[in-house]
This record gives C-alpha cells, sequence and structure tokens, in this order.
C-alpha cells in the first residue's frame, strides 16, 4: 500500500514541477502558506511567491491584477476564506470578465477537523459552482492533484480547485489521464453505481470492495471536475446500474455534487437516489475519525446507502 | 492653442459627448462622470503612453475603480477609435460594449472590469506589481471615488501597494465630498484623508482636481520605491451650474431647459 498523501500536497508538487518549465506561473498566498502547501513553492521560487498577507479579498484581487498583465496566478487560502470571503472578487474582477486566475482552496470538508467548523469549508463547491464562466476540480488523490496543476494552465480562464488537508491513499497514479469535464471510472459494477468526489473516493472503492463480499457489483465513477459535469458519462453509468445511485461527497447536501447530480437524473424514469453528505450542519473540532463517524463519512454508510437504493 | 486649453476644449467636449449618451439612454451617472472629467483627459491626452494603442504589453493602464463614472470613460474610447463610433448611441443597451458599468470582455480598450467598489484599486494593485514583475516601466492610473473608500478592500490594496514598494502606481482620489447617500463626511467620515494614505506609505499630494495643468504636473510625479496618491479636490457635477454639488445629479438625467443650458455652459450645442 503506497503512503497516504494529501491532494494539497500533490497539488503544489505538481505545479512546482511546472512552474521549473514555465516562467509565468506565479503562487499568492495570504498568510496560510504552510497550510495550503505553496510553502514549497516560496521556498523553490520566492520570487515568483507573493503574500499579500492575511487579506483574502485582496489575494484575490491582485491575482485578477497579475493575470490581466500576462502572469498565471495560482491564489490559495483555506477554502473558507477565499472562495467565502474572496467570493464577490471572484464573481466581479475574475469569472464575469472572464481572467486567468487560478483558484486553490485547501482544507476542505470537516477533514480540517481541529480547527474546528470555522475552518471547515463545506459551501465551497456550490458557491463556486454557482458562479458562470467558472471550472471546479475536485481532485480524489496526491497524483491526480498533481496533475491537475498541469490541466489548470493549459486551460484559459478562472478555475477553482478544492484540496484536502487529510492523507488519503492512492487510487490513480500519474499516468492515468484527467480529461477536463469527463467522469472516470475506477471499479466496473452494473448493481450500483457509487459516484464520489475528493477524498470521498478513496471511501467509495472501500465500499465497494465492501459490497463484493456481499454479492453486489459496484461501480465507482470519481468526478474530478464538478463544473463542467459530466451529464453525458453520470447518465450512462447510472442507467447501466439500473439506475441505482449513491452520491458521496465531503461537503454540505446542498449545491455540491449531490444535487449537481440529482440534476442530471432528474428526467430519467426508475432512479433511486442517495447521497452520502454532510447534512446541512456545521462541523466542529475533533479528531478526524471521530468527525467522520460522526458526520456519517464513512464507507460503512456508502454500504448502507447502496443497500438502501438498491432494496427500494 | 496651447496645450492647457487644448485639454480643457477637449474635457468639455467628452462632457457633451457622455450627456450625449446618458440622455440617450435615460440612465446614467453624470455627477461623477463630470467631476473626473479634467483628470481623465490629462490621463488620455496628455500623461500615459497608448500610443501602442489599447492592446500593446508595454501600454500604461488605467482603471476606473468608480466604475458608475464610465460614460465619460467610453466617451474617451470613442474619440480615440478604440471602439466603433456607432457604439455611441448604446449605452447600458442589450448586446452593447457600453455595460453600466465597464466589462473588458466586451470593451476594448477598457484595462479593468469594475463596478463593485473597491476592486479596481486591488486589482490595479496587481497589475502594478506584475508589470513589475515583468521588468516592464509601464505605469497603472487608477481613479477611486472619496465613497468607495468605505471598502475595507481598499485599505487592504493601499497596505499591499506600499508593502511592494509600487513607484508605477497612482491612486487619484475623486474627492468630491459625495456619495449616493449625502455627504461623505456625514455618512461615514474620512476625515485627514492625507494624513489615512501617508500612514498607509503612500507619497500624497492634494491638488484642484479641475486644474489641468496641475493635474499633468502631480500625474507626472514618480516618488522612488513609493507609490503615489493624488487626492483631487473635485466639484460633483462640475461644468454645469445647476449640477455642481448637488447630491441629485449622482443619478439624475436633466430634463427640458435643463439639458439645452448643460449644453450652453459647456461651450457647445445640443446634438440630440
Amino acid at each position: 500500500m503506497a503512503d497516504k498523501k494529501a491532494t494539497r500536497h500533490g497539488f503544489y508538487d505538481g505545479l512546482v514541477n511546472l512552474a521549473r518549465k514555465h516562467h509565468d506561473i506565479y503562487a499568492v498566498d495570504a498568510d496560510l502558506g504552510s497550510a495550503t502547501g505553496s510553502s514549497i513553492f516560496q521556498k523553490e521560487f520566492p520570487d515568483r511567491y507573493i503574500d499579500v498577507g492575511i487579506a483574502e479579498q485582496n489575494l484575490v484581487g491582485i491575482s485578477a491584477g497579475l493575470a490581466r498583465v500576462g502572469l498565471v496566478p495560482f491564489c490559495s487560502s483555506m477554502a473558507v476564506f477565499v472562495a467565502g470571503r474572496g467570493f464577490e472578487i471572484i464573481r466581479n474582477a475574475v469569472a464575469y470578465s472572464r481572467i486567468n486566475v487560478k483558484i486553490v482552496g485547501s482544507h476542505t470538508g470537516i477533514t480540517a477537523a481541529g480547527d474546528g467548523g470555522s475552518h471547515q469549508a463545506i459551501a465551497d463547491m456550490a458557491a463556486m459552482r454557482a458562479i458562470p464562466n467558472m471550472v471546479v476540480l475536485s481532485p480524489c488523490d496526491y497524483f491526480q492533484a498533481a496533475k491537475m496543476a498541469e490541466l489548470m494552465y493549459a486551460h484559459q480562464g478562472p478555475m477553482y480547485i478544492r484540496t484536502s488537508r487529510e492523507p488519503v491513499e492512492a487510487v490513480t497514479s500519474l499516468d492515468d489521464e484527467i480529461v477536463l469535464g469527463k467522469a472516470q471510472q475506477l471499479c466496473d459494477g452494473k448493481d450500483v453505481c457509487i459516484i464520489a468526489t475528493g477524498m470521498m473516493t478513496v471511501l467509495a472503492i472501500e465500499a465497494a470492495k465492501a459490497l463484493h463480499e456481499e454479492g453486489i457489483e459496484a461501480k465507482v465513477v470519481n468526478i474530478h471536475t464538478i463544473k463542467p459535469l459530466d451529464a453525458i458519462g453520470i447518465k450512462e453509468a447510472v442507467l447501466s446500474c439500473k439506475g441505482r445511485v449513491v452520491v458521496c461527497e465531503e461537503a454540505n447536501m446542498f449545491g455540491g455534487l449531490s444535487e449537481g447530480v440529482a440534476s442530471i437524473l432528474v428526467e430519467e424514469d426508475g432512479i433511486r437516489f442517495a447521497w452520502v453528505a454532510i447534512e446541512d450542519r456545521f462541523g466542529q473540532s475533533g479528531a478526524t475519525s471521530v468527525l467522520l463517524g460522526a458526520y456519517g463519512i464513512t464507507k460503512e454508510n456508502i454500504v448502507r446507502k447502496a443497500w438502501s437504493v438498491i432494496q427500494r | 492653442m496651447n496645450t492647457i486649453d487644448r485639454l480643457k476644449k477637449k474635457a468639455d467636449q467628452l462632457r457633451m459627448d457622455t450627456l450625449d449618451m446618458i440622455l440617450e439612454a435615460g440612465s446614467g451617472h453624470i455627477g461623477g462622470s463630470f467631476s473626473i472629467a479634467d483628470i481623465i483627459t490629462s490621463l488620455y491626452y496628455d500623461v500615459m503612453d497608448i500610443t501602442g494603442g489599447p492592446h500593446d504589453e508595454d501600454r500604461d493602464r488605467f482603471v476606473l475603480s468608480k466604475g458608475h463614472a464610465n460614460p465619460i470613460l467610453y466617451a474617451v474610447l470613442l474619440d480615440k477609435g478604440f471602439v466603433p463610433k456607432d457604439a455611441k448611441g448604446t449605452l447600458r443597451q442589450f448586446g452593447s460594449p457600453f455595460q453600466g458599468h465597464p466589462d473588458s470582455s466586451v470593451c476594448p480598450g477598457i484595462d479593468c472590469t469594475t463596478g463593485s467598489l473597491g476592486q479596481g484599486i486591488s486589482v490595479g494593485t496587481g497589475m502594478a506589481l506584475g508589470l513589475k514583475k515583468l521588468g516592464k516601466d509601464s505605469r497603472v492610473f487608477v481613479v477611486a471615488g472619496d465613497g468607495e473608500l468605505n471598502e475595507g478592500l481598499c485599505w487592504e490594496a493601499f497596505m499591499a501597494a506600499s508593502n511592494f514598494q509600487l513607484d508605477n502606481l497612482t491612486i487619484i482620489i475623486d474627492r468630491n465630498m459625495l456619495q449616493l447617500g449625502g455627504h461623505t463626511e456625514d455618512l461615514m467620515k474620512l476625515g485627514d484623508l492625507k494624513a489615512k494614505m501617508e500612514s498607509f506609505g503612500f507619497a500624497v499630494d492634494e491638488i484642484d482636481g479641475h486644474d489641468i495643468g496641475s493635474i499633468g504636473s502631480t500625474l507626472r510625479k514618480k516618488y522612488p520605491d513609493t507609490p503615489h496618491c493624488i487626492i483631487a479636490k473635485t466639484i460633483k457635477g462640475k461644468g454645469v451650474s445647476y449640477m455642481e454639488n448637488n447630491p441629485s445629479w449622482h443619478g439624475g438625467i436633466p430634463k427640458g431647459e435643463e439639458v439645452a443650458q448643460a449644453y450652453k455652459e459647456l461651450g457647445g450645442t445640443c446634438h440630440g
């Protein structure tokens, strides 16, 4: 088994590698480089690292300015602050005129753990998804996050990537291609389709293994692009599993992947839908494993939801 | 005609073009457009290096952070030929490059999308920082409203501008003392603005924002390693006597006799 590593580090390892070739790449942070993972970029490229201090609105505004004169800024903070406090700057100074700013939100979901509910981003996906022109990415493991740096640099226009503090097992490799806006099947099955994003994908694969022991073949689809969401791929995957689907996200149940998938399937007949997500409440402090259990973000809950749609 | 007289005449012509557009549209911000008319004229017709056109990477940049004053900027872009002449009658209309607030993605010559107050100051600061990183000599000029300074983001950006020693950045504050809800010092007082800006690390000059000679000489000043702030004392609605210093002309539209009088005072005749 490979070492567990966090997507926040995968992303910046990928970006540093890319920045060796592309000198227009800049990293901008708001005094949280050691938390977001961007400090590794600062170490190698101090002249291309800009720390704006604890000021997330200005983080986004300064980045929009850098992009307007031709640089490619990747600006980061904890997702709560950059996607929350920075929201209206992202909307008007970046997305509205399609400015080439890449936004990195770390510490997503309740696995920000000890810092408590104030720091746990559960609405960032929903907020970023609601902005026109915005592309929203959510890598499932270290390697996918690393590869996304390249994909983000190649794409012209605003993008948001949500990364996680929690180290997880790798379920993809650097050889696995990522196609923007395409769902990625990681396990094949025909009895139930488990659609997951971010650190939930690892849990979804574990759940599929557990279901296999119980005689159920689950398809696991990883969604690394939250927007644009792969409507065709998702429909095909779910319909090939008798319309049974469980959507898993480490975010509030509203406005994120679950509702996105539901909106794609709403016109199909015979859909049986369940979700594993945070049920409209704030997080709190606690050991990661305790929190995940308390909020139902577990392999066991995915298995239980899978059975619920199979037996419905 | 000497330079000063030529610029004065240009400023009044731009005021009349602005009035044409706003009357045609039936809405728009005359007061704030007129208060910056002399400043924007000095920038675009005297100080800024835009000889390479609106897409030249080495050009100076202009950010209208008080985006609601955009009709006067649109008048400049039309006059410069950056936007086709037939756009003139389309202010605030569907599909127009002249949106209610400036959008760079549809209007050539707009260096920065604005409209949400405070953001232009922050983005302009990022542009100045980026131009320095790129080793360019280009300067960035930002025109901000005094009411706009209520926004906290402005002060985040001011802190950053001096921290990064952006001597290629000039913030011009249109100090007309009025905002939508009334007098700036009654609504949310700015107090000693010069002292505030100096304490944030700016070199500050205070000028008469309608004295086109001193506007130009002050805009040309550069202070090594220090961002520059010009507090331009202006009169909202400047150029038309009944509009001057009257907050109802923030977004008001003249009618009947008022229209003729406005053009007359600006030295022209009604085009419409």
